[in-house]
């Protein structure tokens, strides 16, 4: 009884950290390519929009924040952090600090 | 070799839980393929969707066999376009060879799709091969719909451009506008919304207007909108039109005129037809009313939210597969959507489409609250541009109080807009723009050399 109880919470203790570690991870992925089209693959930018590969994790943050608030002057950045989360800002900032 | 009963544990639970969650996501027959087999995945079109979809397909899961079905030999930008009707840049400047995309793919197929069985899961090329598919991603673009427009046959094609496809239509067109004299009339229209790129056409009036007045400046341009009223940036354009090309005074370069649909075109007597009028250009630039691709048709997938048929295709805003043919996914203009039909919109929803394939080829569940957003950049061909952009969030079907049930629907989101106002930044923003979406469409490795003036 007890072994059965045992083994039936690893199963669900295990799937739900497979499932929620891979859905988190393809998010983030995801999230952060939608940035491409002005920042470049990988965040690498080809022209005047900056990179974001390689961008300190909480400068990142510190930054989409200040764009969400208006304390730093954006063309479009404003529009787009307005868009997100700060737990979609970590998430991102996570992916993009790990692009050499 | 010890065995470690937790890892096995670990390992099956991961197993079975991958196999209930594809079951849960509906998509038996494409899940977690038995034997080892790859899934296949058929793109038609390596436009902004097309190519995008298929170089991260193959970036997020190697194992998805990708074919890619093209005609083109080169891919030709539409954005920038109206510069090199300006003379700002020329067509090689927004032209790109395909090789990092056949570079990565596992079949590249130079032809044209002529049929589709989506029960037996297979395309037809003209040139005679089939190709089965797990699931089909058509990235066509649109169809223009010529015999809507009475008199823009196949003869009259070969004078009038739209120019809304680019490439030598949009090299015919410069021509035209080079060869027309000072004091020349240059009619262009606008289709009825939704069409391909809400901004484009009063972009294309500016940018024409640009090279006339430093070319032709006694010439003029009637913009003959199917719409009430300029359908994009409106306040953006207006202010544009009159800081730059005398819009509202006497002398203005360009003549804006709502409500006028063109019902005909007369190449002869270089004439369009509008319910109201008959207009007179020196050169006329007609884009005919669009709707999804052909292939969309010819894999019966224009169906709107109720099954019917329309003019673009539902889709399932976390996959992008069709509402109503299972494994069929339609992305980029051809969609049905509440996204403006943008470049922008169709590299960033081809990856979200890109990446709900993974997932569900391994048995996992897409995202379920996806984010996607648009972003239009338009030039005055003045050295200026600006922008409107959105980022759009994913809204699951809402049983309401009264019972009624709200459909998925992706929601813009608050802070959205455009510039406040024109500016050369914003210019070298766009250039950035383009650069930065042509590299991640097509693969462009990081010291590519583009020509393209920004
Ligand atoms: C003048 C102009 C300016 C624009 N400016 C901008 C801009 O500044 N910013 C922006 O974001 N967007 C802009 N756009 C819009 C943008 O070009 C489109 O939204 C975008 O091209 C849509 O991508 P798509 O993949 O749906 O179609 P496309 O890019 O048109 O790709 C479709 C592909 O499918 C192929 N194909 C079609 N039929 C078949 C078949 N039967 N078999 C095989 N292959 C087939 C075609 O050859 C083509 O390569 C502009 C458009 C125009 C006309
Ligand atoms: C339409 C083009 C566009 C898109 C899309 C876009 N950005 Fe930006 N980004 C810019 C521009 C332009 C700037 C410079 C500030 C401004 O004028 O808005 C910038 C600046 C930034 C900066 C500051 C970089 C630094 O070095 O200080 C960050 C961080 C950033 N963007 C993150 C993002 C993220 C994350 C996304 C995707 C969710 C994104 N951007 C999408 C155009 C874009």
């Amino acid at each position: 009884m007890k072994k059965t109880l045992a083994l039936t919470l690893l199963f669900a203790g295990t799937l739900g950290a497979v499932a929620v570690a891979q859905a988190t991870d393809a998010r983030a992925r995801f999230m952060a390519a939608n940035c491409a089209y002005c920042h470049g693959p990988d965040g690498k930018s080809r022209g005047a929009i900056p990179s974001l590969a390689g961008l300190e994790k909480g400068y990142f943050v510190q930054q989409m924040k200040e764009f969400r608030d208006g304390k730093r002057d954006a063309t479009v950045m404003q529009k787009h952090a307005m868009g997100y989360t700060d737990a979609e800002y970590e998430a991102m900032a996570a992916w993009f600090a790990a692009i050499k | 070799m010890a065995f470690d009963r937790r890892e096995f544990l670990k390992v099956s639970a991961g197993v079975a839980g991958a196999a209930s969650l594809g079951t849960l996501t509906g998509c038996a027959g494409t899940g977690p393929s038995a034997g080892g087999a790859r899934p296949k995945v058929v793109i038609v079109g390596a436009g902004f969707g097309g190519a995008t979809c298929a170089r991260y397909l193959k970036l997020w899961e190697p194992k998805i066999e990708v074919t890619v079905i093209e005609p083109n030999d080169v891919f030709t930008s539409c954005p920038f376009s109206n510069t090199v009707l300006a003379g700002i840049n020329n067509m090689q400047d927004i032209t790109f060879g395909y090789d990092n995309v056949k570079k990565v793919v596992d079949k590249w197929v130079k032809d044209t799709v002529t049929g589709i069985d989506t029960a037996g899961r297979t395309v037809k090329t003209a040139g005679g091969a089939t190709f089965a598919y797990d699931r089909l991603v058509l990235a066509g673009g649109i169809e223009l719909m010529f015999s809507a427009v009475q008199g823009y046959d196949a003869e009259a094609q070969k004078s009038v451009m739209h120019a809304w496809k680019a490439g030598p239509q949009t090299a015919t067109l410069r021509k035209q506008l080079e060869a027309m004299p000072d004091g020349g009339v240059f009619v262009m229209s606008v289709p009825r919304a939704p069409y391909r790129c809400p901004p484009g056409p009063y972009e294309r009036a500016c940018t024409v207007a640009s090279y006339f007045k430093k070319a032709k400046p006694k010439s003029k341009i009637i913009v003959l909108d199917g719409n009430e009223d300029i359908a994009s940036k409106k306040g953006l354009f207006l202010a544009a039109w009159k800081k730059h090309f005398g819009y509202g005074t006497p002398d203005s370069m360009i003549d804006y005129r709502p409500n006028n649909m063109p019902r005909a075109v007369d190449p002869k007597k270089m004439m369009v037809g509008t319910e109201f009028d008959d207009v007179k250009g020196d050169v006329i630039n007609v884009v005919p009313p669009m709707r999804a691709a052909e292939v969309c048709g010819m894999a019966g997938v224009r169906l709107g939210l109720d099954g019917k048929e329309g003019p673009w295709c539902a889709i399932d805003f976390r996959t992008f597969e069709s509402l109503h043919v299972k494994n069929v996914h339609i992305l980029g203009d051809s969609t049905l959507t509440n996204f403006p039909k943008s470049g922008s919109v169709a590299n960033n929803t081809a990856k979200m489409a890109a990446s709900a394939i993974v997932e569900m080829v391994n048995g996992r569940e897409p995202d379920a609250a996806p984010v996607v957003t648009n972003t239009c950049y338009s030039a005055t061909g003045m050295g200026t541009a600006f922008h409107v952009a959105t980022v759009f969030r994913y809204q699951a079907a809402k049983k309401e109080a009264d019972g009624k049930v709200t459909p998925p629907a992706m929601i813009a989101q608050k802070g959205g807009g455009v510039s406040k106002e024109e500016s050369e930044l914003e210019f070298a923003y766009m250039d950035a723009w383009a650069k930065n979406v042509w590299a991640d469409t097509l693969g462009l490795p990081e010291n590519f050399n583009f020509t393209v003036k920004g």
